[in-house]
């Protein structure tokens, strides 16, 4: 949009043109207006308690918000809130305030009706939140801090095993200072329940947490678990078309995507699944999460499988790290059991299944315990599930990450109403099902990689009636990965002492 | 290696002699993408241009539709609208991708279409006035641009912004077919009535639904003394 510099007061300063109503004012895109001071902060002013709520630790465009652009000049103009540039030009491209972008591909340049340019440039990694382009200003806010309620008790008296309590131990030291610490717990060890005590902790000292998450589902999982343990605490969820992104929050339960709205939020950033977040560890996470942290804060990684990076940083000390190499109900990770299941490929092009899989699955349906069965690309899914279909009469479905019913079909399985769940590697995390089987049909394909077998593996035995639930790899000739992932379980193991 | 232009990812395309000696424009969608999305081919209603092979045989009569049959029958209707044609189904994914384009604001992914739109509709637009569906001052604000001028920057050729949209109504998309129709007053109205006259117009946009928006277009080309009035959309 196109903003006038005038004075007003005295003081030269800066308005969008649909509220000025002078013709002889020249008219700019905002990103080129010529440097203003900031308005000094009007004690007197009445500002909006609703937009400090929205605005406070964020970084906003005129579009995201309900207010007026009269509202919002009229705040800027008493001094509680601030403009400032969402694209700007560097040595060789461009950069994007939000979202840190700087890949030239990723931005293109149009002609916009709002500032009148031929080649408003625009950032096309997070468009999905609305365009940020040269001449959109991003709005944040910079009066008083919103105050948070100054008891926040932890209302659970649940049991943490030694290894949780451990690792709860050191999150709760680190509360308060600046750091760094990635917990490595193996999948149901009881991750939630470790990160309680310092957020009770946090809370209390009047620091703000986020908890950041690449996926939906384990938003909507964690936030109401976190609601009921911390009654008296101000929390919310977000992701995309969650309704409490305008709720008052010291707690934010957050998809990664989100937190590109966020800027110089938060005290305590718990980064979840950190080996699963787009793109890794190193580019885009990195810049997200430090945008939206303050710039004194302490991070703490979660992770069953960190990558490579990860890992060695920890183990030259660069990284302070803990493990909690046993589940939650202290019995041994299920270890991967290779068997060989010949030319998978061909055999289904053919129309057959391996010999070794057949007898497995009719075995499987007969015993009318679930099973997930995991494959390497939608096309085989679907090659594999007509031909199961035509060998058992159990209850079987598939799901892949563009399955409308994708939702749902978890929740059959659940309930039992599916027995064999077909699936790409999309269900490797975050389904937890009771008396479960696992099995992956072409493990030696390349996207089975260790962190995949890995957290594969750990689907089954999650339920302490049930600890030992098979996984099997079928596979044509074992791969580097398989080796590593049965390793891996193996080494937890030990080191638990099981 | 190229990156996808709609979905980012990288991809390799097939090598071939044709595109070694450039006789062959490189692809912008990978694979994955261009795989999703289905052109218009082979048996189309003669008027509005629909896919007959993804459209229930009973609503079909020869070569032509019900709705557009129904359209025909109306007197204030007949023969406004000479005929439209589509480029592709507007199926699940192209959904998708024209809301990227118009609601995320993503003007780039226009381009995807652009190689399509010009081989295809080059021939028909040649002797003809190249008019994008207007949008209303508002809608044209809010988002930024005008995807149907968009649409028709793909064919290089002059494009005529001769229609104005006067009301700033409730988006298309959130009407029933029944509401649509049911409007009375044309929301357009030509901007420059003498460039229309005498003249062969072919109005863009985007997606043709219910087909009212291009026909309320089309009427007051035609009254504004158009020869003749088609309409080349995007999607059917």
């Amino acid at each position: 949009m196109r903003f006038v510099s005038l004075f007003l007061n005295n003081r030269l300063t800066i308005a969008p043109e649909t509220l000025v109503n002078d013709s002889s004012l020249k008219a700019v895109p905002f990103f080129e207006l010529p440097m203003v001071e900031q308005p000094p902060l009007n004690q007197t002013f009445r500002y909006d308690e609703k937009l400090q709520q929205i605005l406070y630790g964020k970084q906003l465009l005129f579009d995201e918000l309900s207010f007026t652009v009269d509202q919002i000049q009229l705040h800027y103009e008493n001094g509680y809130v601030k403009y400032s540039i969402g694209i700007s030009k560097t040595s060789n491209g461009y950069v994007c305030s939000r979202c840190g972008n700087e890949k030239s591909r990723l931005f293109a340049v149009f002609s916009c009706f709002r500032c009148k340019s031929d080649s408003c440039a625009y950032c096309r990694n997070c468009i999905m939140m609305g365009r940020v382009s040269e001449c959109t200003p991003m709005i944040s806010w910079c009066g008083p801090k919103v105050r948070w309620p100054l008891e926040n008790n932890l209302l659970w008296n649940g049991e943490l095993s030694s290894g949780q309590q451990l690792a709860s131990q050191k999150f709760v030291e680190g509360i308060g200072s600046e750091g760094e610490l990635l917990i490595w717990a193996v999948c149901g060890a009881g991750k939630t329940e470790v990160l309680f005590k310092g957020i009770e902790k946090a809370l209390n000292l009047g620091l703000r947490v986020c908890i950041a998450t690449p996926r939906t589902d384990v938003v909507l999982e964690l936030a109401p678990r976190l609601k009921a343990v911390f009654p008296n605490s101000m929390v919310a969820s977000y992701y995309g078309g969650s309704e409490e992104r305008e709720t008052k929050a010291q707690l934010v339960i957050s998809t990664t995507h989100q937190m590109y709205r966020f800027k110089q939020a938060f005290n305590i950033m718990i980064v979840d699944e950190v080996d699963a977040f787009p793109y890794s560890y190193d580019q885009t996470l990195q810049h997200s999460v430090s945008l939206a942290v303050t710039p004194k804060h302490f991070l703490l990684y979660l992770s069953a499988t960190p990558s490579k990076t990860m890992k060695k940083a920890a183990m030259n000390e660069r990284l302070p790290c803990v493990k909690i190499p046993k589940r939650f109900h202290g019995f041994p990770l299920p270890v991967p059991k290779m068997v060989w299941g010949g030319e998978w490929k061909k055999r289904l092009e053919r129309g057959k299944l391996p010999a070794t899989f057949l007898k497995w699955l009719k075995a499987q349906a007969e015993s009318g315990r679930r099973a997930m069965i995991f494959v390497s690309s939608v096309s085989v899914l679907e090659k594999l599930i007509e031909l199961i279909r035509k060998e058992v009469d159990v209850p079987v479905d598939s799901v892949h990450s563009e399955d409308p019913l994708r939702k749902e079909k978890v929740i059959q399985f659940r309930n039992e109403d599916i027995q064999l769940l077909l699936t790409t590697t999309i269900l490797e995390r975050g389904v937890t099902v009771p008396f479960l089987d696992v099995a992956v049909f072409g493990a030696d394909h390349d996207v089975f990689t260790e962190s995949a077998l890995v957290q594969i593996a750990g689907r089954s035995g999650r339920s302490k009636d049930d600890h030992d639930g098979k996984v099997l790899l079928f596979h044509y000739g074992k791969s580097l990965s398989m080796i590593q992932a049965i390793n891996h379980i193996k080494n937890m193991n030990k080191e638990a002492g099981l | 290696m190229s990156y996808c232009l709609y979905c980012h990812e990288p991809y390799s395309e097939a090598w071939s002699w044709e595109a070694l000696i450039g006789l062959k424009q490189s692809p912008l969608l990978c694979q994955d993408c261009e795989g999703k999305l289905v052109r218009i081919k082979g048996e189309i209603c003669r008027i509005c241009g629909r896919d007959f092979s993804v459209f229930p045989e009973q609503y079909r009569q020869d070569d032509c539709c019900f709705d557009c049959i129904r359209w025909e029958e109306n007197d204030t209707w007949t023969g406004i609208l000479q005929q439209n044609r589509s480029l592709y189904v507007y199926n699940d994914y192209m959904k998708e991708m024209i809301a990227k384009l118009k609601y995320r604001g993503d003007a780039e992914v226009v381009k995807a279409f652009y190689p399509v739109v010009s081989s295809e509709f080059k021939r028909i637009s040649r002797d003809a006035l190249l008019v994008p569906i207007s949008l209303s001052e508002e809608r044209h604000y809010e988002r930024g641009f005008n995807q149907a001028e968009l649409l028709a920057g793909g064919l290089k050729k002059q494009v005529e912004s001769l229609l104005k949209r006067k009301t700033h109504e409730e988006k298309q998309s959130k009407k029933t077919r029944v509401e649509r129709l049911s409007q009375k007053e044309n929301p357009f109205e030509v901007v420059d009535s003498l460039k229309v006259k005498g003249q062969e117009v072919i109005l863009v946009d985007d997606v043709y639904t219910t087909g009212s928006t291009l026909r309320y277009a089309a009427k007051v080309l035609i009254e504004a003394g158009a020869k003749e009035v088609s309409s080349i959309t995007l999607a059917r």
